[in-house]
């Protein structure tokens, strides 16, 4: 044969017959390691490797046997007209309409009535396929459970004393008993910071410095967990939205459009931190139903 | 008496193919195979290195799903809490969710469990990375033109299908950083006006977080959501098949061949060992680099939250745009609109995929060009085109970057206000920048002559009287077809004429593959 068309690539196929037999030996020997590595139970490590080595082993020897020691080519296929013959189409198309209009009678009353039935038939859907799924909200978002009297508790149900932050720390806050609710930790998580008193302008502050305002940042609803105690700004680590800590946790940058809201606090006889009041709106990102 | 076994009556002699002829007989007697079989065997496929980007989706595709498979035994789609049992410390004894506890346990207690979570995890990245590429390259080429329009779209589909399927996947494991995701998730569907609430509420079965969202997306992410990318990319293949490959203009091909490699055996063994290397690699990623390690993020929890959120590398774009958005609300009117989260989370994304849907329509508006294409186009041949693709692509790695401003901030020893005014300034002006650089680019390259030629190289030897003497090498073999730029015939003519006699031809395969209907290019 002397068509080169049909001549392997390599120019020395002996020498690349052995190349690719040493291929697919060191995927043997691999997938045997692989094996024993499972069945000894080996570092974890060991799996991956010895089976990534072999795949790629026997997966280069078959590339190579079909790229240099098959049929060079290149070879030529002729490509066929998609569109069929016009009588065809005509057949086809004649078929559709011709058959439709013939054994379709009263087709408008028929039809009319199909496309109620069927319109129908699609609004109802709606219901188990989608209403079934959840709950209407409501005013669900609108509120959260923040009540006048309510404990201020961390993570572990303690209540927070007067005396348990000092100037400069937070502490992520819930309302007494719902600390390790789904509630209490995705709505109504509150951060109390002990700011610095000096240049304190927040109309609502409670007596020494102590500051509520929510956790759950105006823009997507992420924790806002960094306070960058210098410049008084809380940030939020999803999108770095910046609220001033000292103005009302104002939005000072980033994507964020509306100040944290402010939970008001006080602190009893014995110095612990209840709310004075609920939230005055609905705490977290923006919707719709939102005033 | 009669002999209790019949003897063997002798048997019809066997056809020129033994036994396998035989049964290949009995299956067609059946099933007919025999015709569209050989057209299969023959299929050819062009040999250009751009034609594997759609391999490695496809083959990456394969990784996930035998890899999924394994994970679906071991996962246990809850957020009911209970007690972790689990050999790593300081996770143990802890009440995490189902979900988190036996995603830990089937990466420590499962043998082979972490590598199959590695795996699984390092595939999905690959997949709409090679998704995306793939795409560039129909997109760059022009391969989506007529009749290939409606393969765009199935691919843009699946695109998209793969970006929200990963989203959903690596939200499953209820860990800190995919919590926060979920959680940014619900705010995006809560910023849709008018039906945002209760479609979050639909979707979460309640406020967020409830405990329906982990098992639906499982529902989503295993069946529903595989078993559509599993129809599109049937419908995808089809197509190919149906319409034959593209191909680069060059010697021999025209817009009524195709030239390349045929199905049997040649592309055959090539495409194997290429299924074979993409899972070996996956495997080697998985054995050494280590992706999402749950058991240092810790379970989820509403009011906890990690420094350097960063989601999986395809949602970038849209952490990124959700960053650089102004923090425009409209309140008014008894309403709100969080045009802060809608606009770059929503309507974006959706004008994006729009224009890529619409792209071919958009172009053969443009182009008034009705006809079929199945020769590619150089990029540089079509500049407006190519510069369009490259503005889209820097608007999007803009935004990709922007997606760590913190961590951009941090490195880099910058104000983190800094970093994102110049990138809110980047993402606006590097379109029209890598628009207009591409366009000049391609113009540029138009005017040179034989630019992206292969070269040939030339080998330099020392003599032995000291001189250094240049000697240009042979074209390599196999690079000749490529290398001969002269003969372009508008239809490929049988070489005898056009009067197909049965016998072969002198350049046909025929002589190795018996056929008449591949032949080889006459040089």
């Amino acid at each position: 044969m002397t068509d080169a068309h049909l001549e392997p690539l390599s120019r020395h196929p002996r020498h690349m017959e052995r190349v690719i037999t040493g291929l697919f030996f060191v995927g043997l020997v691999a997938f045997g390691l692989f094996g024993a590595a499972y069945w000894q139970n080996w570092a974890a490590w060991t799996l991956g490797a010895t089976l990534g080595v072999g795949m790629v082993a026997v997966g280069a020897g078959m590339t190579a046997w079909g790229k240099y020691l098959m049929p060079r080519g290149p070879f030529v296929e002729e490509r066929h007209v998609l569109a069929s013959a016009p009588e065809d189409l005509e057949r086809f198309t004649n078929a559709i309409v011709a058959r439709g209009g013939i054994e379709v009678r009263r087709r408008k009353v028929l039809g009319g009535m199909l496309g109620a039935g069927m319109g129908v038939f699609g609004v109802v859907a709606i219901f188990p396929l989608l209403r079934s799924l959840g709950p209407l909200p409501g005013t669900t978002l609108q509120t959260t459970n923040w009540k006048r009297g309510t404990y201020l508790v961390d993570q572990a149900g303690r209540r927070i004393h007067v005396g348990d932050l000092g100037v400069g720390s937070i502490v992520t806050v819930f309302p007494e008993g719902l600390e390790n609710t789904d509630e209490g930790q995705a709505v109504d998580q509150t951060i109390l910071i002990h700011a610095e008193a000096s240049s304190w302008t927040t109309p609502d502050t409670t007596p020494g410095g102590f500051v509520a305002y929510s956790k759950l940042c105006t823009h997507a609803g992420c924790p806002v967990g960094l306070y960058e105690r210098g410049l008084q700004y809380l940030v939020c680590p999803c999108h770095q939205s910046m609220f001033e800590v000292l103005e009302g946790a104002t939005p000072v940058f980033g994507p964020a459009p509306r100040p944290l809201p402010q939970l008001p606090i006080s602190t009893d006889a014995a110095g612990y931190f209840y709310a004075l009041a609920g939230y005055d709106q609905a705490v977290g990102p923006g919707f719709w139903e939102r005033s | 008496m009669a002999p209790l076994r019949r003897r063997k009556k002798p048997q019809e002699p066997l056809g020129p193919y033994g036994k396998f002829g035989k049964s290949v007989a009995e299956l067609d007697e059946r099933l007919g195979i025999a015709k569209g079989g050989r057209t299969f065997l023959d299929k050819i496929f062009p040999d250009h290195w751009s034609f594997m980007l759609g391999e490695i989706a496809l083959y990456s595709f394969v990784v996930l799903l035998v890899t999924g498979v394994f994970l679906t035994l071991y996962y246990i789609p809850s957020v009911a809490p209970t007690v972790c049992h689990t050999p790593y410390a300081p996770i143990n004894g802890q009440v995490t969710s189902q979900a988190f506890c036996s995603t830990v346990n089937l990466s420590f207690s499962v043998r082979a469990g972490l590598l199959m979570r590695q795996m699984h995890h390092w595939a999905c990245d690959i997949f709409v990375g090679a998704i995306v590429l793939h795409m560039a390259r129909v997109f760059f080429t022009g391969a989506f033109r007529k009749p290939r329009e409606l393969n765009w779209t199935i691919g843009l589909t699946m695109l998209i299908l793969a970006i929200l399927n990963g989203f959903i996947g690596y939200s499953l494991p209820d860990d800190l950083i995919s919590g926060t995701g979920i959680r940014i998730a619900y705010s995006i569907v809560l910023s849709i006006p008018v039906v945002g609430t209760d479609l979050a509420f639909f979707l979460f079965g309640g406020n967020f977080p409830g405990t329906a969202i982990i098992p639906r997306f499982f529902t989503l992410h295993v069946l529903i959501l595989p078993a559509v990318i599993v129809g599109l990319l049937s419908a995808h293949l089809f197509l190919l098949v149906r319409q034959k490959h593209t191909q680069f203009p060059g010697p021999g091909k025209t817009e009524r061949n195709v030239v390349g490699s045929p199905m049997y055996p040649v592309f055959m063994a090539k495409t194997t060992g290429f299924l074979f290397m993409i899972g070996g690699v996956t495997a080697l990623l998985g054995a050494f680099f280590q992706i999402n390690p749950i058991w240092q993020f810790g379970q989820y929890k509403a009011s906890n939250i990690s420094y350097a959120v960063q989601p999986d590398w395809y949602m970038g774009w849209l952490d990124g745009a959700l960053r650089v958005m102004p923090s425009w609300e409209f309140v008014g009117l008894g309403h709100s609109i969080p045009f802060e989260v809608f606009l770059p989370a929503i309507v974006f994304p959706g004008i994006i995929f729009t224009v890529c849907f619409l792209w071919p329509m958009i172009e053969r508006r443009y182009t008034k060009d009705a006809l079929m294409h199945n020769l590619l186009d150089r990029p540089r041949d079509r500049p407006k085109r190519t510069a369009a693709g490259a503005a889209m692509l820097g608007l999007l790695s803009m935004l990709f970057i922007a997606s760590a401003t913190d961590v951009l901030a941090n490195f880099f020893h910058i104000s983190l206000n800094s970093v994102l005014i110049a990138m809110r300034i980047l993402v606006i002006v590097t379109p029209f920048v890598c628009y207009f650089v591409a366009w000049k680019i391609c113009l540029e390259l138009q005017a040179v002559p034989k630019a992206g030629k292969r070269k040939v190289a030339n080998v330099v030897t020392l003599t032995t009287a000291g001189e250094y003497v240049a000697t240009p090498m042979p074209p390599p073999p196999g690079a000749d077809h490529e290398l001969a730029p002269e003969f372009v015939p508008a239809l490929l003519e049988l070489e005898d004429g056009g009067v197909d006699d049965g016998s072969p031809h002198a350049g046909d395969a025929g002589a190795a593959f018996g056929t008449s209907s591949v032949r080889t290019v006459p040089r």
